[in-house]
């Protein structure tokens, strides 16, 4: 594209973003182009700041929980659960064995219908023309149905408590789960009989977005990004939390890290959560789903970091306690913002065409990025 | 050919009969010279009446939706009027209540005339299309010219719409469409010479009429050139698997992001009147057009030439609703590396193939012969010439690497996935 023999060109910097219908959300790429060749990527962020991190110093602990909801609000149950676990881990608090079952059923099932998600705007991006995107989402509706005959709350559940989850199942819960379980993988194989044979898809997204392992590892990405450099990373495995290393379940790695890695990986992920709940609700033992906690929560004077495996990668929640019924410091990792990093290194180089689709292999939630 | 289709007025399997009275006896009272200037009046409006715009609203908008929402999972329109019918009517006075915008910094004469030239192209591709053996309103000697030379006009448009705008997204989109154009006009138009050579004639009724009566369609003879000519038309027009000049997750809108109100809706609504053009051409060429096996005597021509365009439209809607976009390169290459060669081997072989048969003195069975040949030809070349261009999906990893703990990096000679390795 540089060869001398061309036409001299000039770059010229064009705004994907924060209106775009690509971005998911107000995020903006600033992105210098050569031709249709990006030569450099600037990301801007911040239009969806809302000052998480400070007004959570304001509030006591349970009244932080719906924050965390709204921080990646694909992912709410997730959010919650590593809260809560920083809250727990600060005030030394035991989970009863069923509250920890369910927390990992919801987990899992907010994994799936994130996925959904993830996989369905990456296909979007692709330019499969809204059909993917309206699958996935049809099954994902499935889920949040559960969700909101569980907690009340489709999109911001807040079902999570220190201690344990708000309230315990419902009878019709388990049947429920289980229907939409048996639907789902029948799903998952149309997706990728739709997708991953598809030679168009195919050419949009392998080489497309290389992250090598070494510079996945280098920039921290987490979760299916850093699976799909071929790295074997997850913190269910790694540091388990919730009892699930009682569970059976393989961790999917990619090849060479490119776009159709990443892709692979989630709906591979999809199955294997699939398997955890099943797992999971074979062996849901009774008993109470919450300890009791005092309203006013005042955690011993210390600090906790807790790590889930988020939908995104690994989400961290980190929470300084000096005795009062709030905390002294709040703060959040979040997936997608780390996994951000690797943006330019992705993009540089490629098509603008490429920097959609690589950054719709990211998987962004801008709600998570600007807190 | 013999037609069970008389005279009369009120015989509406041949409307050319009405218009013909209509024309006599306005040329009783009227001066001289009035009729030519009625008669492709007529022929217009009876074709936009009975074909184009049914055509547009009920199949290009409605039933483009709503096969769509059906392959989406969702219903589509069903508001609007009894089934949704209406939605596309409620749609176009939406947009004409819309105001039109002009952003300040854009070129408002070019601006104000794209889509003026955008629209008259599509009514004028309609004038070669027979609609029957009589029904054509201008049966000129060469109209496979007339079509491909006007039918190129509505690209120039976009780039206007394109270049006016002073819009980055609308200059990538202008360039995309050029770009695209130059490349697919080349395997479009070797696809269609294939046909030429071997019906031996430019005009669209004649090649209707070949069809007829060799009772054999051009898709059989030569479903490679149908092939491509699909694929060729899909990417002019905009289609979504190649309609990266309007790629709304890249580009916005492409060359209409500045565009609205009814200045936007002409394009929108010319496009799938381009759509419908190439669909009834392509149904034409290589469909029979009119003439379906004898049936023509009964039904109404037009009607049969209404239905195979509505079915060749259907390609259109389904590849829409199921393939994702290729990349603007990609696109280039495929017209360059893989439709030319195959479209100039096509008429390589159709040139041999009329060779044979003009020795044979135009024996109606060497037809089926070419076209049971032509068939298998077609799937070895675009298979092998795949494989030689490096298409080797046994290759390709469809599923992921799988291990048991978390312990850091795999290097790829460990663990083979399912699907092989890279």
């Amino acid at each position: 594209m540089t060869s001398p023999n061309v036409v001299p060109s000039e770059p010229f910097v064009i705004n994907i973003g924060p209106q775009h219908p690509s971005t998911h959300g107000v995020f903006r790429i600033r992105a210098t182009v050569d031709g249709e060749k990006v030569v450099e990527a600037e990301m801007v962020m911040g239009y969806l700041h809302r000052s998480m991190e400070k007004l959570a110093e304001e509030r006591t602990y349970t009244q932080n929980i719906p924050f965390t909801d709204r921080t990646d609000y694909l992912a709410s149950m997730s959010n919650n659960l590593g809260y809560c676990l920083a809250v727990e881990k600060l005030a030394g608090i035991e989970v009863p064995a069923r509250g920890d079952a369910i927390r990992v059923i919801m987990a899992e099932l907010q994994r799936l219908a994130s996925h959904c998600m993830a996989v369905g705007a990456f296909t979007n991006d692709t330019g499969a023309w809204q059909t993917p995107v309206m699958w996935t989402f049809r099954e994902r509706e499935k889920i949040l149905d559960i969700f909101e005959m569980t907690s009340g709350a489709r999109l911001t559940c807040n079902y999570m408590r220190i201690g344990g989850v708000a309230f315990d199942l419902r009878p019709e819960f388990e049947p429920a789960v289980r229907k939409v379980l048996k639907e789902f993988t029948p799903f998952i194989d149309d997706m990728a009989a739709l997708l991953v044979e598809n030679e168009i898809f195919l050419a949009r997204t392998r080489g497309v977005g290389v992250l090598s392992a070494e510079m996945a590892a280098n920039s921290s990405v987490a979760g299916p990004m850093l699976r799909g450099s071929g790295i074997a990373w997850d913190i269910r495995k790694a540091d388990p939390y919730c009892g699930y290393e009682k569970y059976d379940f393989e961790i999917p790695i990619g090849y060479q890290g490119d776009s159709f890695d990443r892709f692979i990986v989630r709906l591979e992920e999809m199955r294997q959560s699939v398997k955890i709940i099943q797992q999971a609700l074979d062996g849901l033992p009774g008993g109470p789903h919450s300890t009791q906690v005092p309203l006013a929560l005042r955690p011993p004077a210390g600090e906790a970091y807790a790590r889930i495996e988020g939908p995104r990668g690994e989400l961290g929640y980190y929470v300084i306690s000096d005795e009062g019924p709030s905390p002294y410091r709040f703060h959040i990792r979040p997936p997608s913002f780390i996994n951000l990093s690797a943006l330019r290194e992705m993009t540089v180089g490629g098509t603008v065409a490429d920097a959609i689709v690589v950054l719709g292999s990211i998987d962004i939630v801008v709600g998570e990025i600007d807190r | 050919m013999q037609f069970l289709v008389t005279s009369n007025w009120y015989d509406i399997r041949d409307l050319s009969n009405l218009s013909r009275l209509i024309l006599e006896s306005v040329d009783k009272v009227a001066p001289f010279g009035v009729v030519y200037v009625l008669a492709p009046l007529i022929g217009f409006v009876a074709s936009f009446l009975i074909f184009v715009l049914p055509s547009q609203l009920i199949v290009g908008v409605y039933g483009e939706r709503k096969i769509i929402g059906r392959m989406q999972s969702r219903y589509g329109p069903n508001r609007v009027g009894p089934f949704g019918l209406l939605q596309p009517i409620a749609d176009a006075i939406k947009l004409m209540q819309k105001e039109a915008l002009t952003p300040t910094i854009s070129d408002r004469a070019v601006m104000w005339i794209a889509p003026v030239i955008f629209v008259a192209p599509a009514v004028m591709v309609f004038a070669v299309i027979p609609f029957g053996p009589r029904m054509v309103i201008a049966d000129i000697p060469v109209s496979i010219l007339y079509y491909m030379a006007i039918s190129s006009i509505p690209v120039l448009a976009a780039f206007m719409a394109g270049w006016s705008h002073n819009n980055k997204y609308s200059l990538f989109g202008s360039i995309r469409i050029v770009a695209m154009t130059i490349s697919y006009e080349v395997p479009l138009v070797l696809a269609l010479l294939g046909v030429v050579v071997f019906t031996h004639t430019l005009n669209l009724n004649e090649m209707v009429g070949w069809q007829k009566h060799f009772d054999i369609w051009v898709i059989a003879l030569q479903p490679l050139a149908f092939v491509i000519y699909f694929i060729a038309v899909s990417a002019e027009l905009n289609r979504t698997p190649t309609d990266i000049a309007e790629a709304e997750s890249e580009i916005v809108a492409g060359y209409l992001t500045e565009y609205s109100g009814m200045k936007w809706g002409l394009f929108y609504g010319m496009d799938i009147g381009y759509a419908l053009a190439a669909s009834a051409f392509g149904a034409t060429v290589f469909l029979g057009g009119w003439s379906f096996f004898g049936l023509d005597k009964w039904i109404p021509t037009w009607l049969i030439i209404i239905a195979k365009t509505h079915a060749f439209y259907f390609l259109f809607i389904w590849t829409r609703g199921t393939l994702p976009r290729l990349r603007s390169d990609q696109l280039m290459a495929f017209a360059w590396k893989f439709m030319l060669p195959i479209a100039l081997l096509n008429l390589f072989v159709m040139a041999t193939e009329r060779m044979i048969w003009k020795e044979a003195d135009f024996e109606q069975a060497y037809l089926y012969v070419f076209a049971v040949v032509n068939i298998l030809f077609s799937i070895a070349v675009v298979y092998f010439w795949a494989r030689f261009l490096g298409y080797k999906p046994e290759n390709t990893p469809t599923k992921p690497r799988m291990v048991r703990d978390a312990r850091g990096y795999v290097p790829l000679s460990e663990l083979p996935g399912e699907g092989g390795r890279h």
